[in-house]
């Protein structure tokens, strides 16, 4: 009952409810769709707030159990806010033998962040992933879906000064 | 339904279609053991602990029981040198997990498990993620307050939110299914403290009208009322004093 764990859990603005809503009915209020009506409400507010999933719950009449599970199980999902910028590292077979690693540690020494996290300015989140299908450009950086091939951890610092 | 044979251990036994190997095992008193599995609840096969050795012919695999259903001709094995093998190896990654387990622990010592070589989780509760408490919640009470949430490593059982939920009617159904004792719970006064793996929650305990004596919590008697379409003071006095 005293467990909560972020006490300034954010308020859903009349704005985000009516989002969701239209979201929901988008998909016929369908429980199937649990997972693209997820994923479209997390591309309307940036991250899936607490509320956000209590709509969802509601809104189609699932368990709240049930949708904190599947928002919990996939990396795409995010309960935390994140930057306005969202860098990927491939971490695969092909990137790595080429280099990954290396860059993934300049990007955190950079940025300031583990994989996973935010920076505090809300300017990047960071993530890993594993193959991007484009191993003949790696190393691969993704800024915001878009690819940077051949990187090395000199290019990193220009890669991100193109990201405000 | 159709009646089959099939052999377990070398016995020949009749079965129905439909039945798991587990199941016909324990109708027969053959022992295979088994974390994840309780009758009141659909299978789930998380454990890995009921594995057997079923043959047909040439070929021979390893199987969970639990989920296996029987089949006209199928031979069983609970005890070959490959089975030993498996729930040594899922027992002596249990106990890596939950080494404070006295359940784990013993099934340790009944299968010559020594020391896992598997490093020891620190500050870990008795939790092996079956589901069991889950299940029972959502299939046999209709709560679902309680889930597996995030994945891999990170799997645990929780709340929503690790939270205090709405939807658990503190009947203790999860402590009761639980195989390892993990969940634990603890009536003082007006009080229910349910301390689970990753969360603690307390609930207010209903007070008998007549003798005073707090006897069950509010919110089950509440989803009995309701499920059962009872009227709202069904409950007022304990079952002592009733009539
Ligand atoms: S708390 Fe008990 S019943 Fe629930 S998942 Fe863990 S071991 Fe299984
Ligand atoms: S391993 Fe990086 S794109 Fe395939
Ligand atoms: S009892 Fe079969 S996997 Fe747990």
């Amino acid at each position: 009952m005293r467990n909560m764990p972020n006490s300034k859990k954010k308020q859903l603005k009349a704005a985000d409810k009516k989002k969701i809503a239209a979201t929901l009915d988008r998909y016929q209020r369908d429980g199937v769709m649990l997972v693209s009506i997820l994923q479209d409400v997390q591309a309307e507010l940036n991250y899936l707030p607490e509320d956000a999933l209590k709509e969802v719950s509601q809104g189609l009449e699932l368990p709240l159990t049930q949708v904190y599970s599947v928002a919990t199980f996939f990396k795409a999902f995010s309960l935390k806010p994140r930057g306005r910028h969202l860098v990927n590292i491939c971490m695969g077979t092909a990137c790595h033998v080429r280099g990954s690693v290396g860059i993934l540690e300049k990007l955190e020494q950079e940025l300031g962040i583990l994989p996973g996290e935010t920076t505090r300015d809300y300017r990047f989140t960071l993530e890993t992933v594993n193959c991007v299908g484009a191993c003949a450009l790696g190393p691969i950086v993704m800024v915001d879906g878009k690819y940077h091939g051949q990187m090395t951890a000199d290019k990193v610092d220009a890669v991100l000064k193109g990201y405000e | 339904m159709k009646t089959v044979t099939l052999t377990i251990d070398g016995r020949e036994l009749q079965a129905e279609t439909g039945q798991t190997i587990l199941e016909v095992a324990r109708d027969n008193n053959i022992y295979i053991p088994a974390l994840c599995h309780n009758e009141a609840v659909a299978a789930y096969g998380a454990c890995r602990l009921c594995m057997v050795e079923v043959s047909r012919g040439d070929w021979a695999k390893l199987v969970t029981s639990c989920l296996y259903e029987v089949e006209d001709g199928l031979v069983v094995k609970t005890n070959t040198e490959r089975v030993n093998n498996v729930r040594r190896l899922v027992t002596e990654l249990l106990l890596a997990r939950c080494p404070d387990s006295e359940v784990i622990q013993d099934l340790a010592k009944e299968l010559g498990v020594g020391e896992p070589r598997f490093t020891p989780e620190e500050g870990n509760h008795k939790c092996i993620l079956c589901a069991l408490c889950t299940r029972a919640c959502q299939e046999v009470v209709g709560a679902s307050a309680i889930s597996l949430v995030n994945r891999g490593v990170n799997r645990q059982m929780a709340t929503p939110f690790y939270a205090f939920s709405d939807a658990c009617i503190a009947c203790g159904s999860c402590a009761y299914v639980c195989p390892t004792g993990a969940i634990d719970i603890e009536d003082a006064g007006d009080t229910r403290k349910i301390t689970m793996p990753n969360v603690t929650m307390e609930f207010k305990l209903k007070q008998c009208k007549t003798c005073g004596a707090y006897w069950a919590p509010e919110r089950q008697l509440a989803h009995i009322i309701k499920q059962a379409d009872l009227p709202p003071d069904a409950f007022d006095d304990c079952p002592d004093c009733r009539e």
